[in-house]
């Protein structure tokens, strides 16, 4: 085996988390703080996509402002999607899913049916290296930083700041949180604008690198829900850290030696095994551990 | 003051369903008399057409037990459908010359959907997940499948004599035969099969959740925790629950595959695992009655849109979904019942009691 052979697997492994990260992260820190899943994840995506496609090719602007557009553009629109539907369904998780459900067919439908089956879509920037006999695409390891640089800001946003100390105190008990004066409306239309806009920025950034198509939101969705499943909500950013480190590790070696079909059945039996032993997600098996800690120490 | 009902007619009557009356069994058995007359003066095209709304009914009216009854929601039902019929297709193509060969096929199909859906269940309901965890992980299953089954063209692809066929689906594949009797989609033995599984699924469904198994069903779907404090094994009757409406799901996707000869990926889809979760919501998943008259109205509804481009179908389903969810969270049906019920009631007690 070459050190050839071992950077492209370590490519291969840094490109997969990040496209974990980027697809979860959002559902992620929604699921966390307003404890309801977003079906129409996956259309807010393609969303992304689309506004980076269309301002690219008809407003010709700078490809990174038309990224930091559609992140807002989609913020806004699921902040828009919080007040008029989310807000009926926090206590009601079957029905919010069910909701979004909708939510995501009339998205789909109605841009397949204003926009058409595809779309001209962005030209991959075309930076390269090579490493012995392979060659790698630069703008894979720009995503990658970007996925990682997401995860610091939410980190340093839920821990640094007042903010995130109101966001942390709606999680653990929001009937509380209110009693002290926190307006938790405002948190959850906050934490839905921001997990949109990563949302809407994860559109942006693979725009350049698939084809654009109203259906194109599922092929994030599904191992976005996988990562979502074997993360819990219980702590996002620990969970989506280590489920997309955990599933990258199966699915890489899997997709490259046996196809990308082996890697997503491999992800959906690993989801499969977890839950049967960790049904809350790692983060939330650690929350735990964290809790009998703190018991312990009180007796 | 209602009638009391004894041994197998207080069962059928029971208080989780909707239409008790007389004046709905007179009803049931009018429509139910109607469906078995039509045969003499509808045109064959006709029957076929009515008998494809039908074949959906027992997908539906799993879901409704599933989610309604049971309060587990799922996304797989599309792919329970499409697995019965694939695995139907490949066992009768395989089997052309051997007498009831297809009703092996059928059988196997079943038991297929139902066999994924027991490995499936035993790891989420022993795993005791959250409930919204198990349709996001079906949604993912049916997502795989669809990809795997679209990737399937070509000649390496196939089961003994048949081919899977890929994206352009699974053709020529035989029609249910039982004896001589063969139930070709255009048919009339087809309709009357269709109609009396319908009839059969529907009062069985009806049984099964007024009986004492059915209590505690429900019993799970209001208080997980409670009834396992008294005592019964909730994974294990969750586990069947899910087994039994995957297996009605199947039994729609034999009924599919015989009436139009034919299944492609796209049965077992993103947007094929949407629609019985929107005829469920729509009709009101507490009652079969309500998902049974939404399934029939809904598939009509769409295959009409349909004319126009399956999108403007899919649109109109989506709005459909959301305004329900979000003006009548208990289902249309269920709903205006309720209110027809609640002003009888009101009227009855004026009449006994003088103004208030």
């Amino acid at each position: 085996m070459s050190l050839g052979y071992v950077v492209s697997l370590l490519y291969q492994y840094v490109d997969t988390i990040a496209f974990l990260l980027l697809a979860a992260l959002g559902l992620m820190i929604i699921l966390g703080v307003v404890n309801v899943i977003n079906l129409a994840h996956g259309e807010l995506i393609m969303m992304g996509a689309y506004i980076t496609t269309l301002t690219y090719n008809r407003a010709h602007l700078p490809l990174p402002v038309c990224m930091v557009l559609s992140s807002i553009g989609v913020g806004l629109f699921g902040m828009l999607l919080e007040r008029f539907v989310i807000r009926r369904f926090y206590d009601d998780k079957l029905g919010a899913l069910v909701a979004t459900w909708g939510v995501s067919l009339i998205l789909s439908q109605g841009t397949l049916l204003v926009f058409g089956p595809s779309m001209q879509s962005v030209p991959l920037p075309a930076w390269t290296f090579s490493y012995g006999d392979y060659s790698f695409g630069g703008y894979r390891l720009v995503l990658f930083v970007i996925a990682i640089a997401a995860v610091l800001i939410a980190w340093w946003v839920f821990y640094y700041t007042r903010l995130g100390v109101r966001t942390r105190a709606t999680m653990q008990n929001a009937d509380m949180a209110r009693a002290l004066g926190v307006d938790t409306r405002h948190i959850y239309l906050l934490t839905f604008g921001a997990g949109s806009a990563l949302a809407g920025l994860t559109g942006a950034l693979y725009a350049p690198t698939t084809t654009i198509v109203p259906l194109m939101g599922s092929q994030f969705v599904d191992v976005a829900f996988i990562t979502v499943v074997i993360g819990g909500g219980s702590n996002p950013i620990v969970g989506a850290l280590t489920s997309a480190a955990l599933l990258s590790l199966i699915a890489t070696p899997l997709a490259s030696t046996l196809g990308t079909f082996s890697g997503r059945i491999g992800l959906l039996i690993t989801a499969l095994v977890v839950i049967r032993f960790l049904p809350r997600g790692i983060s939330g098996y650690f929350q735990d551990i964290r809790y009998r800690h703190m018991a312990r120490v009180a007796s | 003051m209602a009638r009391e009902y004894t041994g197998f007619w207080r069962v059928l009557n029971g208080p989780q369903e909707i239409g008790r009356g007389p004046v709905f069994w007179c009803l049931f058995a009018f429509v139910a008399l109607g469906l078995l007359g039509y045969p003499f003066f509808g045109s064959v095209f006709a029957l076929s057409n009515l008998a494809n709304f039908c074949l959906y009914i027992p997908m539906g009216l799993g879901l409704a037990l599933l989610w309604g009854y049971n309060g587990v929601l799922s996304f797989g039902q599309g792919a329970f459908f499409a697995i019965a019929g694939y695995v139907y297709g490949i066992i009768a193509g395989n089997l052309l010359d051997i007498p009831g060969g297809t009703l092996l096929a059928a059988v196997g199909g079943i038991a297929a959907s139902a066999a994924i859906a027991a490995a499936f269940g035993y790891f989420v309901f022993y795993g005791q997940v959250s409930n919204w965890i198990i349709p996001l992980l079906l949604l993912v299953l049916s997502l795989i499948l669809e990809t795997f089954m679209a990737q399937t063209a070509g000649y390496q692809w196939r089961v003994g004599s048949v081919l899977l066929g890929g994206y352009n689906g699974m053709t020529n594949v035989p029609s249910l035969e039982i004896g001589s009797a063969n139930f070709g989609g255009a048919s009339i033995a087809f309709y009357y099969l269709v109609v009396a599984l319908m009839l059969i699924t529907y009062l069985g469904l009806r049984l099964l959740v007024n009986s004492h198994y059915g209590h505690v069903v429900v019993g799970i779907r209001d208080d997980v925790e409670r009834t396992r404090m008294l005592g019964y094994n909730v994974a294990l009757i969750q586990i069947q629950v899910f087994v039994v409406a995957a297996a009605l799901a199947g039994l729609s996707g034999i009924l599919y595959v015989s009436w139009g000869n034919y299944i492609n990926p796209s049965s077992m889809g993103l947007l094929a695992a949407t629609l019985p979760v929107i005829w469920t919501a729509v009709g009101g998943r507490s009652s079969l009655l309500a998902v049974l008259l939404s399934t029939v109205t809904l598939r009509w509804l769409a295959d009409t849109l349909a004319v126009r481009g399956g999108e403007y179908a899919f649109l109109v389903m989506g709005i459909l979904l959301l305004v329900t969810m979000l003006f009548f969270p208990a289902g249309i049906v269920v709903t205006l019942a309720r209110r027809w019920l609640h002003q009888k009631s009101m009227y009855r007690d004026l009449k006994q009691n003088g103004a208030p």
